[in-house]
This record gives structure tokens, C-alpha cells and sequence, in this order.
């Protein structure tokens, strides 16, 4: 299970972005969480992304309750969460190449090893095919970086994914070839899914259940 | 009529360095008249863009075009610079931006950008610059009250109209909006939507570049598909986004990966524009090609395929 329990969270402490939101998936569930723009439910996604500590409330992931937060969470636990996020230009290192950009959570968990066969099945995967890996973000679309985004964040084959807006950019065909991916890893690895959107016809065609923003956040 | 715009055979391509060249836009041609919208639709990189940025005489210096794109008698590839920025910007084409909190001023209000537009676009004496700023914002539906805001203290739907009050201070008789609706949600995209069609149907003529297909078929009288820098597809919206639906199999491919329709994507990518395959730049991703698309079909009878459906099917 990937647990949020009461959880207020935000950047001023005096003034959170939310306050006493939950939201719980299971194992190999995929839940899409629909809310307007502005509502914090990107705030939300980082914090069930382990990104974010929460000023108030409980997360667990798989029945362990999530502590020794500093500002992230503990590496171990983050590597359980693969996370892509809407915007690939601000998510992508721009002086990485695509391949080292896929590989890099393998480099910082010393996998360092696994990279290049890892990286080659991913790209095929992710449908990057040819040069690109050897390009840097300038040098690729906005659909292409955001599939080596999602191929990054499958690299460590998480047992949950968080998508926050991960098509908002994107023309219909690539949203839905990368929903393909997700979908297709899913099947395979048994991965829960965390979809963040605004689209209701998106969310509701991909996700098992959908929830709105306003049923999660109850105000205390 | 005589259209508002008139575009002929508009190529733009990017000298790169070893000599290498970048063919951006291939051979566009289409006519927009007042009162009408068109959507140019296609996925990012596809060449959208740098038509837009053509139109407006903003593209870099290693730019190349050829063709025309006339507006009231000026020919803007060929116009002057200074011709461009007296005559056109503002005042001939309004540009509504792709992201408007990046394209208003951080650290002026929105009363200070608007009332300086103003002053230079209609030259309002400055004794009246507040009440004709007052109402410019509110053509574009902008509160009165948030005029002393600075951009970053508005949300995205409220810098989305502070820009199009923007575009819409010199009169322009031709809007073009720049991926208008990205990054705002459903409801907001809607409504910039709505509104950008009510300024269409005050006379102007309005020209929607999106990749989203839903802002389109709301919106759009017509609707031009762009793949690889070219228009494969230039048909009416409702025979477009309705029956008999799209003739060019690129376009039926676009539709059909919508997830309120299939939800199945386009298999493979679109070419680099810098290697663009010989003949038709589909082929390669498509299930009908044959011999005959190793020659670039030609825009006829609004469709750029060699297999398209039949018209008098669809």
C-alpha cells in the first residue's frame, strides 16, 4: 500500500497548501487524483513521491511508515517511487545526454554496473530510437525528453509510479504511447499507480479509480 | 471576400553549421478570412511554431523562407524590420503567447504594460490612458481590480487575459494564438477558448496553433494538420472532428489516440526535420504506404496522400 494519512504539507508551514489530505492505493492499483490548477495536488504527488515532508500527518510505503525525512525522504525508501514529472525541460539535467539522464539513478544508487544493458532495454521500451540517446534535452522534442523522463523513472523498477501532469505537454498520440509504457511496465512489474491530472477523459480512461481532489482533502 | 491573410507556398528552413540544413515549414498555403478560425494542429516539434514565428518576422538570423504571407498588402518574408514593427506587431497581427506569465513584464503591473501599449499602439493621450486601460482589460475579460497586480501575483487564467488584453489593444485585424491553452486545465482552457472565438466572431480573423485537439474542435471553423513542417490535411472542423472524420491517415491516427476515442497511439516517431525521409515524411509510420509515397504528395483537393480516403466516401 502507498498510504497518505491526514497530511498537510506546503512551504510555510503558517500557511500550508492543504491540510488533512488522504489517498490510498494498493498494491498494482492504478488511481488518477483529479483537481483544477492551483488546487496543491502537484504538492500532493511530491509529497506522496517522498519529495516533500509533509508538516503534518502519516505516509507509509509497503506498511512502513516513512521517517527521517529532511527535506526528501531517505534514499532507500525514494527508490521504491519512480516519479516523472510535467514539465521534461525543468526535470532533465540539460547537459546530460538522454542515456546518461535514464542511467542516473542507477549512478547514484552505485548500479552503476547494470546502466548500459539496463538503458538500452529501456530506450527500446520508451520507443527512443537511433541517435537519440546520444542527444542532449536541446537537442530532442518535448515528447521525446519526456519518454527518456518516464524511462528514468523506471530505470530502478519502482513498485509505484507517480505521474504529475506527465502528458499536459503532449499531442495525443505521444500521451498515449507513453501511457502505453506505463501500462505495459505495470503489467509486468505489478507497479501501483499515482496519475495527477486535470483531464477527467484522460484519467478516467487510464486509471482504475479516480479520485477528486475535494473528497481527499477533508479540512479539519 | 478578400482574406485577411493569404499564404503562399511559405518554406522556412535553418542553415546549421557543416552546411546542414533544417526544413522547418515545407510549402504552406492557406487563406483566413475575418470572422474565421483556423487551427493549425500537430505535435511539438512538427514545424507549428516557427510558421507562427515566420508570420511575425521573429525568426532567427540563420532562418531562411521563401514564399509569401501577405496581410492588407504587405508581404511579411519580404517586409523590413522597421515595416514589421510599425506596421504589423500589435497593430496587424496581435500575438496571444504560449505562456503569458513568461511573456509579461515581471516587475511592471499589468495597468503599466497596459496603458504603455496604448500609448504607443493608439497613441491615447495620457490624460485618458486610465479609463481606455480600464477597458482594454475588460474586452479580454480581465478584472478592473487586478490591474495593480504584477504578473507572478496572478494565476494562469488571469495572465492568460492580461496578455490577450494585450493583443488585442492595436485592433489587429488577425489574432494569432500560440499554444494559447498549455498547461491550464479543462475549465480554463475552455473558457480562453470561448473567448479567443468570441474575438473571431467580432471580425477578427483568428489563427489557433495547439496541439490540443479538444481547444480545436471547440473553436475552429477549419482545421490544418502539420506533420513534418508540412500541411497534410486542410479541411472544415465538423467534416474534421465528425463524420466522415479525417482523410489523411495521419490525421485519422491523431484522432483515434485521443482517450475518449481509441487511446492508441501512432506507432513510431515523427523524422527530424533535418532528415526528412524522401517523399511522403509519413510513410515510414504508415500501414498504407507503398511505392508511390516515395514522391511528396502534393496538397490537393485539401488532403497531402498518395492513399487518403476517398472524398466521395467520406
Amino acid at each position: 500500500m502507498l498510504e497518505l494519512d491526514t497530511v498537510t504539507a506546503g512551504y510555510d508551514p503558517r500557511t500550508p497548501v492543504f491540510r488533512g489530505a488522504s489517498l490510498t492505493i494498493a498494491p498494482g492499483e492504478a488511481v488518477g487524483l483529479l483537481g483544477p490548477s492551483g488546487c496543491g495536488k502537484s504538492t500532493l504527488a511530491r509529497v506522496a513521491a517522498l519529495l516533500h515532508r509533509p508538516d503534518a500527518g502519516r505516509v507509509a510505503v509497503d506498511g512502513r511508515e516513512v521517517r527521517g525525512w529532511r527535506h526528501r525522504a531517505p534514499r532507500d525508501l525514494r527508490t521504491a517511487i519512480g516519479v516523472v514529472f510535467q514539465q521534461p525541460r525543468m526535470s532533465a539535467d540539460p547537459r546530460l545526454r538522454l542515456r546518461d539522464l535514464i542511467a542516473e539513478p542507477l549512478r547514484a544508487t552505485g548500479r552503476r554496473a547494470e546502466a548500459d544493458e539496463r538503458v538500452a532495454e529501456l530506450a527500446r521500451t520508451a520507443g527512443l530510437t537511433g541517435d537519440l540517446l546520444g542527444r542532449r534535452p536541446h537537442e530532442v522534442s518535448d515528447g521525446q525528453l519526456q519518454r527518456a523522463c518516464l524511462a528514468r523513472a523506471l530505470v530502478l523498477r519502482p513498485r509505484w509510479l507517480v505521474c504529475d501532469e506527465m502528458t499536459a505537454m503532449l499531442d495525443a498520440s505521444t500521451t498515449a504511447a507513453l501511457v502505453a509504457v506505463v501500462e505495459a511496465y505495470r503489467r509486468e512489474h505489478g507497479a501501483g499507480l499515482l496519475a495527477v491530472g486535470h483531464d477527467r477523459v484522460l484519467l478516467e480512461r487510464w486509471c482504475d479509480r479516480t479520485e477528486e481532489w475535494a473528497d481527499c482533502v477533508r479540512t479539519a | 471576400m478578400t482574406p485577411v491573410l493569404s499564404v503562399r507556398d511559405l518554406s522556412v528552413r535553418f542553415r546549421m553549421r557543416g552546411g546542414r540544413h533544417i526544413a522547418a515549414v515545407g510549402g504552406a498555403s492557406f487563406d483566413l478570412a475575418a470572422g474565421e478560425c483556423l487551427a493549425l494542429v500537430g505535435e511539438s516539434g512538427c514545424g507549428k511554431s516557427v510558421l507562427a514565428s515566420a508570420l511575425l518576422g521573429l525568426l532567427p538570423g540563420n532562418a531562411q523562407t521563401s514564399g509569401t504571407a501577405v496581410i492588407d498588402g504587405i508581404d511579411l518574408l519580404a517586409a523590413d524590420e522597421r515595416t514589421l514593427a510599425r506596421t504589423v506587431r500589435g497593430r496587424r497581427i496581435g500575438l496571444v503567447p504560449q505562456s503569458p506569465a513568461a511573456h509579461l513584464t515581471p516587475v511592471r503591473t499589468v495597468r503599466a504594460q497596459l496603458q504603455e501599449t496604448l500609448r504607443e499602439l493608439s497613441g491615447t493621450p495620457r490624460a485618458e490612458l486610465r479609463a481606455a486601460a480600464v477597458a482594454a482589460a475588460e474586452r479580454a475579460a480581465f478584472p478592473p481590480g487586478l490591474l495593480d497586480h504584477y504578473p507572478h501575483e496572478l494565476s494562469g487564467g488571469q495572465a492568460q487575459r492580461a496578455a490577450t488584453a494585450l493583443a488585442l489593444v492595436g485592433d489587429a485585424p488577425l489574432l494569432l494564438a500560440d499554444e494559447p491553452t498549455t498547461g491550464l486545465d479543462r475549465d480554463l482552457v475552455d473558457r480562453t477558448a470561448d473567448e479567443l472565438r468570441r474575438h473571431a466572431d467580432g471580425g477578427r480573423a483568428l489563427l489557433l496553433i495547439t496541439h490540443d485537439l479538444a481547444a480545436a474542435e471547440r473553436i475552429a471553423d477549419r482545421v490544418a494538420v502539420m506533420y513534418a513542417g508540412r500541411i497534410v490535411e486542410l479541411t472544415g472542423a465538423t467534416r474534421f472532428f465528425g463524420a466522415p472524420g479525417p482523410r489523411h491517415p495521419y490525421a485519422r491516427g491523431l484522432l483515434a489516440a485521443l482517450p475518449e476515442r481509441d487511446f492508441t497511439p501512432i506507432e513510431g516517431m515523427p523524422p527530424e526535420l533535418g532528415a526528412l525521409p524522401d517523399g511522403c515524411a509519413f510513410a515510414p509510420r504508415c500501414d498504407r504506404a507503398d511505392d508511390a509515397c516515395r514522391a511528396v504528395p502534393p496538397l490537393r483537393d485539401g488532403v497531402a496522400c498518395h492513399h487518403a480516403e476517398e472524398a466521395a466516401r467520406a
